[in-house]
């Protein structure tokens, strides 16, 4: 019983970030019609928006230190950052220490900024194209992001620690009656998990309760007659690509603590997420949440060792064998609506 | 229309000189022909084969540097590095044989068939003499095989799978980086000495060929003093969170977890591993501990503190007090603002063994170079007293058992030397199980 508790807590957060991306996924799909392959470098940039911030925190003076030495035995340059000058020593740790919380604050703007570039510069000249030319040119333009993430930033992981305060792990286990050590879960993945879900419930909200949202609801639904109307719904729509890319973004950034980012992050998490828009019915927002919620579990069960031993290598193949399954029983995905990608 | 005529004075004297200028060239050259590439102006090319783009790209690019500047040193540039303290004096600084060395570079992507494309395409279309390089076992064995049918010499980079000089050994390649096996006779005793006898280990292995052997050799070490091995988990290539695999971990009633992952791989399980709060827990009555068979100063790096009191081996490190590693420091330092990784290390060595080699052998052919380095025992390259042992093209040589260090000086001063543990502690015999089948032919000279 434990085993399955920890398992769905893993499958939870890990459903965090797949539920996050193919939010976002299915927004561009749902408003702009465009699939988008380049989302996953938008995760990536997320996570480097906190690679960043935490380097200009740190960003320091040098003064030479006869005492010591470097390597090659020469007098050795210590750096004080200048966030300690400014706001004296323990403040300016304290804020290099929250670099990745406050990195949301730099993420966001930044990140609506790279969607609206990113759609006029480049995607809205392919809307009337096929989906085979929109896939192309967006996985190429994720191969342009990541290559230039890897000129900037190097091929290795940089270790982008969470504040010291979310450092350890929560013993769950001893919270609901079981043993000591036995269900333990870092306090990091659990502020993930209520970051998406908070991330998740703001974007529902706002569609669903603004006059911005009814409109884009609407141009989803019928965008020929909404434009009749006299609404600019393309304005609407680049601004909803904005957005779509600022939640990809927060999830990369708030991912860093949990995986050392590196400029390969967000291929590994796209196809995942493509899967998950399919299983949950493409242009479908709660499909795309409950799916990916549900793939980050079943991964997790898959990779149990007790799973593994009746059924080698499951683990690799759960997600698109459970994708096959559902496809086949469901052909429009779990959520999916009548008319979507069906023309 | 015009009349030949042919006389016997002629034709003696036409195939007089015919013969002497057919013969001449053939003579000044005979030294060198008859194998692949043969040197005929005045330098030699070598190929250096490394990731420069995929997930080992920065190691790749630190490779690459070391080569650059053992191309330096060997034409007489810099200030020579280790050729001062190398025991062999056959390198005097005038290329290879008198020869300029120049090089080209391949771009292995830490993928086979793209590291053999590369490898195949310095050869055939730049005239390669030797391929050397790589961050992968994987790339290792492929591109070993391909040198071995095409008669080049192969000096592997960082490759530490059992197999490389096991069971896919070939008499054209050889190793001087360490392997899986020595790796778990080194580490064995140290961890038997600091967490004790009666410990029970949780494997989690890369799901590849590096990773099986690591995961046999380090079980096996450990077993043979005592520990119990409770479950060994294959682990996904492509996995970047681990959380499922660690998760279950303490459940299992493991006190010890072993990680037999590499690059970005153990990067991310090992900070999963301590964020899950691992290294904080008492089980068994005893603190639990992380190990780490294998150590990158790169990756390191990458896994930040996570590293610190954390166990592994290495083959080189740049902290060492000897005079080789201080002068391959200093040169290295000195050129480029940091010290060497020991992938680095090992491509400068083997690039410096390759040229002795061929100086001791008086020519390039592959079958000559390789009769010179089977059984060359050396010094003065970092690694103490070493031998090219014959049988298996493997260099044995002391080991370096280290741990993340708990309070850095710089960036750079990440892992602390634990012990060297001596050479006779992890030379196995030839036909040891762990490097069973395979042979290694005889060499090839190619064309």
């Amino acid at each position: 019983m434990d085993a399955i508790i920890l398992q769905i807590l893993n499958g939870l957060d890990k459903g965090s970030a797949y539920a996050l991306i193919a939010l976002g996924l299915t927004l561009i799909f749902g408003t702009l019609g465009v699939v988008n392959f380049a989302h996953g470098a938008l995760f990536m940039i997320g996570a480097f928006c906190a690679v960043t911030l935490s380097r200009i925190l740190s960003i320091s003076r040098t003064y030479v230190d006869e005492t010591q030495k470097d390597f090659l035995g020469r007098p050795l340059e210590v750096k004080v950052p200048y966030a300690h000058d400014i706001f004296g020593p323990e403040m300016g740790a304290a804020i290099i220490d929250w670099a990745v919380p406050l990195s949301i604050l730099f993420a966001i703007p930044v990140m609506i900024a790279v969607g609206v570039i990113m759609e006029r510069g480049l995607i809205k000249h392919f809307y009337k194209r096929p989906h085979a030319d929109q896939i192309l040119v967006t996985f190429g333009l994720a191969i342009v992001l990541q290559e230039i993430i890897k000129y900037y930033y190097g091929a290795n992981p940089i270790p982008t620690p969470a504040p010291a305060a979310f450092k350890g792990s929560f013993d769950f286990g001893a919270v609901i009656g079981f043993d000591a050590n036995t269900i333990i879960y870092p306090y990091w993945r659990l502020v993930y998990f209520a970051f998406a879900a908070v991330i998740i419930g703001a974007v529902f909200a706002f569609l669903q309760f603004t006059t911005f949202g009814m409109v884009v609801r609407a141009g989803m639904a019928d965008r020929e007659t909404v434009g009749l109307l006299g609404i600019n719904i393309d304005k609407r729509f680049t601004m909803m690509f904005g957005l779509a890319a600022a939640v990809a973004g927060l999830a990369g950034v708030m991912y860093a603590p949990i995986n050392s980012p590196n400029y390969h992050m967000g291929m590994d998490f796209l196809v995942l997420s493509f899967v998950v828009v399919v299983v949950g019915g493409m242009g479908s927002l709660p499909g795309a949440v409950l799916a990916g919620f549900l793939l980050g579990i079943l991964e997790s069960f898959a990779s149990m060792k007790e799973v593994i031993n009746i059924l080698p290598g499951i683990n690799q193949i759960i997600i698109y064998l459970v994708a096959i399954i559902i496809l086949l029983t469901r052909p429009r995905g779990l959520m999916g609506r009548k008319g979507v990608m069906e023309e | 229309m015009s009349k030949i005529n042919l006389t016997r004075r002629g034709v003696l004297k036409t195939g007089a000189v015919a013969g002497a200028g057919l013969a001449l060239p053939t003579y000044l050259s005979a030294q060198d022909s008859g194998f692949t590439n043969a040197p005929t102006g005045s330098t030699v090319t070598l190929g250096f084969n490394v990731p420069q783009t995929g997930p080992y790209a920065d190691e790749g690019a630190d490779e690459l540097r070391a080569y650059e500047l053992a191309v330096e040193h060997l034409n007489g540039g810099g200030d020579g590095g280790m050729m001062n303290t190398f025991s062999s004096k056959a390198l005097q600084g005038n290329g290879i044989l008198s020869k300029k060395v120049e090089y080209v570079t391949g771009d292995t992507q830490t993928k086979s068939d793209a590291a053999r494309a590369s490898a195949k395409s310095m050869i055939e279309k730049d005239g390669a003499i030797m391929i050397t390089g790589g961050s992968s076992s994987g790339v290792a064995v492929a591109v070993q095989a391909l040198c071995q049918e095409a008669g080049v010499i192969f000096m592997a980079g960082l490759t530490h799978s059992n197999d490389t000089t096991g069971k896919d050994k070939r008499a054209n390649g050889f190793r001087h980086f360490f392997n899986s096996y020595m790796s778990g006779a080194a580490l064995a005793p140290v961890l038997a000495s600091a967490y004790g006898t009666d410990r029970k280990a949780y494997h989690l292995t890369a799901d590849y060929n590096w990773g099986y052997t690591t995961e046999e050799a380090i079980r096996a070490s450990t077993e043979a003093m005592g520990w119990e091995t409770v479950a060994a988990v294959k682990t996904p290539l492509t996995q970047t969170d681990f959380s499922s695999y660690i998760a279950p971990v303490l459940q299992s009633g493991a006190d010890t977890l072993v990680l037999n992952h590499y690059g970005g791989n153990m990067v991310n399980s090992l900070t999963n591993a301590v964020q899950f709060g691992l290294r904080d827990k008492q089980v068994n009555g005893k603190d639990f501990q992380i190990i780490v068979p294998l150590y990158s100063r790169l990756m390191a790096r990458g896994a930040g503190e996570n590293v610190k009191g954390i166990f592994g081996s290495t083959n080189w490190h740049w902290s060492l007090q000897d005079e080789a590693s201080k002068a391959f420091v200093q040169s290295f330092g000195t050129k480029y603002g940091f010290p060497p990784s020991q992938a680095a290390h090992t491509c400068y060595v083997q690039t410096l063994l390759y040229a002795d080699a061929v100086e001791r052998a008086g020519s390039f052919a592959p079958c000559a170079v390789a009769e010179a380095l089977e059984g060359f025992e050396f010094d003065g390259l970092g690694n103490g007293k070493t031998l090219y042992r014959a049988e298996d093209h493997q260099c044995f040589k002391d080991v370096l058992v280290v741990k993340g260090k708990e309070n850095p000086d710089n960036e750079f001063d990440l892992l602390e030397i634990v012990e060297v543990t001596p050479v006779e502690q992890v030379t196995y015999a030839p036909d040891h199980p762990q490097f069973a089948g395979g042979a290694l032919g005889s060499c090839n000279n190619g064309a």
